[in-house]
């Protein structure tokens, strides 16, 4: 073959491969394809949501999935109906948590050269009151009971210093002095009763007890912990093995957390349990499937966590005593509140 | 058949006519190659870019774990890199061969990429883009090397090391493009990255001159131990290995800049980009530079910079922004004097038959050393903290570079001086 020829073949298999990555591209990107599918979701509109009080009609505030525009803006519905029109206000966040008034947004921001991360707290107006970048994915948000603290974890790629792995950054925000803490791997870690130093821990899913005090996991060396925290004296303890995203139920008692089960598939570890902080016993939640994600308490029995589904994922409900079956809350929704 | 033979049978020992100074051109074979190196890297730098987003937000896998078993895959990509040096010196084109496989797989994992959900199969996948990675290495950089002269073989690394930083820094840009026509279309990146990486292959395949000179009369079947033997490659290969045990990985160089300089966490994913636009800058005319004052001034020159980093971050004079700055541009420029400037100067260490295969040994000690070194970083860092891990790495560096020095003194005395290039006397 001739250089020319080359130049020639080269120049058609360049093109031919162009129009088809674009094709690719606006095919993926389509917006009638996304507009099929918004037809099918729960029923929205517009409108305002405040972090309450609402007295005796809680609201359920979510990261909402219905496709189109509104896509992944908070929503709220009243949480006895959880299936009525969704109300859709301004922030859109990947993931949202909310107490007393103070809201905890983690958002992407998206620039021209690439994606970027930003925690916004916001006032029960859904305003916002301060922002700070973050350092990689979000993946974990919550506020204290008080509204007081805040605390978020992100995903960082290339963190370790022996190869290519991710690892999380696990940070704790003070709303009222504005201080934030960076970096919860730097606290003083008791393992088992004994000091414990190394550089391949990983923090992350805060659950706060009160302005102090705090669970969340833990790991190094190839296993988690669930620990007690404690954001004063900057130090975590260790309370229970194979424990990972723990959510502190509303009277303190008990820890629903994802347990990696033994002989479960790779591709689907997890179960969701219940710990007893006082007894330390593990119970068996009903659901069957695996549960990636921090649950939410409901209610001092009732838990609230996302599974897959059709638009990305939706919200499941079952009881934290191992009883009943679990059931739909809602579809497409994600990171979920309860507003009351 | 292909595009040497029918014009310049010898292209690899008589490339373009030395010319004075800097006017020369740089191989056709070397642009080529960078073009290869530049597609390839827009495709794998695209996936790279969205990968932990796509694990955390359409799969919903925790990207925690993923260097689990990173230690064994560099090892066999290591091994593998060796092998492909090795196949590549039997002569008769086997260097482009050899590349065309690497690179072949590393394509092939891209729409792999669309098929696997679960955790272990990315991780293979990944895997196999690595050992991909490990096998053209070598043949690349024998091919870049045999297409240059001697003299010029600095600049030549550098336009190619440049060229495949382009394509590192534009990938991501591509990729969020597409992310920003197609909002949550990870898979249309992957799609696309598919397209780019197999006309990377293309262009290696239809553009890349392919045999070189016809292997001297069937040479010695070359095995690592005659490598070992070459006294000028045995002491490149150890210079790289040492110094590859005083430098730290970049991921921790970043870590300690975050920490000790107090940065806001959000320029966290910025700072690699600092490094690879001084690299891009300053690779093609310090390479040059490195042809002029001699390859040897040219690694003191990269690795007085990296300690000159190492002791700002130790002494930090000021902080914050000025100060990221002056590491990063340090860091950038060790790179742009030291990574094309070894590769020339172990292309001079060994004979064109074995350069493949020698090329390789001096990368896979580099690498070796460089692993050491984090697993050194890491332990002490653990018990003592960061300021006494870098104080240790910066004495480490010293010593390092003087015993470095030293030895390549023999290696490349006189730039101009090649003995090695020279087919050996059988």
């Amino acid at each position: 073959m001739t250089f020319g020829r080359r130049l020639l073949v080269l120049l058609v298999a360049a093109s031919l491969l162009l129009g088809a990555g674009v094709r690719t591209v606006l095919r993926a990107g389509d917006p009638a394809r996304g507009g099929d599918r918004a037809g099918d979701g729960p029923p929205a509109r517009a409108g305002a949501v405040t972090l309450g009080p609402h007295g005796n009609e809680p609201l359920l505030v979510f990261r909402s999935l219905t496709w189109g525009s509104r896509r992944d803006h908070l929503a709220a519905v009243p949480l006895a109906d959880p299936t009525a029109t969704r109300t859709v206000a301004v922030p859109a966040c990947l993931r949202f948590h909310a107490a007393a008034g103070t809201g905890i947004c983690l958002q992407a921001v998206h620039g021209v050269l690439q994606d970027t991360y930003r925690a916004v707290v916001l006032d029960a107006d859904l305003n916002e009151r301060r922002h700070y970048d973050l350092a990689g994915i979000p993946t974990r948000a919550r506020v204290s009971p008080s509204g007081h603290l805040v605390a978020w974890t992100v995903f960082v790629g290339g963190d370790s210093y022996a190869g290519t792995d991710f690892s999380t950054r696990t940070s704790i925000l003070d709303s009222r002095t504005w201080t934030p803490q960076d970096d919860l791997e730097s606290y003083a870690v008791t393992l088992d009763g004994h000091p414990h130093r190394a550089a391949d821990t990983n923090v992350w899913g805060v659950t706060f007890a009160d302005d102090e005090h705090f669970y969340a996991t833990l790991a190094t060396g190839g296993h988690t912990w669930l620990v007690a925290g404690d954001a004063v004296a900057r130090t975590l303890t260790t309370v229970h093995g194979n424990v990972e995203c723990p959510s502190l139920s509303p009277d303190g008692s008990r820890v629903a957390y994802k347990k990696r089960v033994r002989g479960l598939p790779d591709d689907a570890p997890w179960r969701l349990y219940v710990l007893d902080l006082a007894t330390m016993t593990e119970t068996a939640t009903a659901e069957q499937r695996t549960v990636d994600d921090q649950a939410l308490w409901l209610d001092d029995r009732t838990l609230a966590y996302a599974l897959p589904g059709d638009d990305g994922s939706d919200l499941w409900t079952v009881l934290a005593d191992g009883t009943g079956t679990p059931a739909l809350l809602a579809a497409a929704a994600l990171a979920p509140v309860v507003v009351r | 058949m292909y595009l040497a033979d029918s014009r310049n049978p010898a292209a690899s020992a008589a490339a373009p006519a030395p010319g004075p100074g800097r006017s020369a051109r740089i191989a056709p074979t070397v642009l080529a190659l960078g073009t290869v190196s530049l597609i390839t890297d827009v495709s794998s730098e695209m996936v790279t870019a969205v990968l932990p987003l796509y694990l955390v937000a359409a799969l919903g896998v925790s990207p925690l774990g993923f260097g689990v078993l990173d230690g064994a895959f560099n090892g066999a990509s290591a091994s593998l890199r060796l092998l492909g040096g090795l196949l590549g010196d039997r002569g008769g084109g086997r260097h482009k061969a050899v590349a065309a496989a690497g690179y072949g797989l590393s394509a092939l994992c891209r729409p792999a990429l669309l098929l696997v959900r679960t955790a272990p199969l990315i991780g293979l996948v990944l895997a196999a883009d690595r050992l991909g990675k490990g096998l053209r290495t070598a043949p690349r950089d024998a091919m870049i090397s045999l297409a240059t002269p001697p003299e010029r073989r600095g600049r030549a690394f550098g336009v190619h090391r440049a060229m495949d930083t382009v394509g590192a820094l534009s990938g991501p840009l591509l990729a969020f493009l597409v992310l920003r026509t197609a909002p949550g279309g990870y898979r249309a990146v992957f799609t696309v990255s598919s397209y780019v990486a197999a006309l990377g292959v293309l262009v290696l395949v239809l553009l890349v001159p392919g045999r070189g000179p016809a292997p001297q009369a069937r040479g010695p079947r070359l095995r690592l131990g005659a490598l070992l033997r070459l006294p000028a490659l045995r002491r490149t290969t150890a210079c790289a290995a040492l110094l590859g045990l005083a430098t730290v990985s970049d991921s921790f160089l970043y870590l300690l800049l975050q920490g000790r300089l107090h940065l806001p966490a959000g320029w966290f994913p910025l700072l690699p980009l600092g490094t690879a636009a001084v690299y891009l800058l300053l690779a093609v005319p310090l390479g040059a530079l490195a042809d002029r004052i001699g390859r040897r001034r040219a690694f003191v020159l990269g690795h007085a910079a990296l300690l000159t980093g190492y002791g700002l971050l130790l002494a930090r004079p000021g902080g914050g922004l000025p100060l990221a700055a002056a590491v990063l541009l340090l860091h950038g420029l060790f790179y742009a004097a030291t990574d094309g400037t070894l590769a020339a100067v172990a292309a001079g260490a060994v004979p064109e038959e074995r350069r493949g295969a020698g090329l390789a040994l001096v990368g896979t000690g580099q690498a070796a050393g460089r692993f050491l070194c984090s697993l050194a970083v890491g332990a002490l860092w653990t018990r003592w903290g960061d300021t006494t891990a870098l104080a240790v790495m910066a004495a480490v560096l010293t010593v390092a570079v003087t015993v470095a020095v030293r030895l390549l003194g023999r290696v490349t005395g006189d730039p101009e001086r090649a003995a090695a290039d020279r087919p050996a006397p059988h």
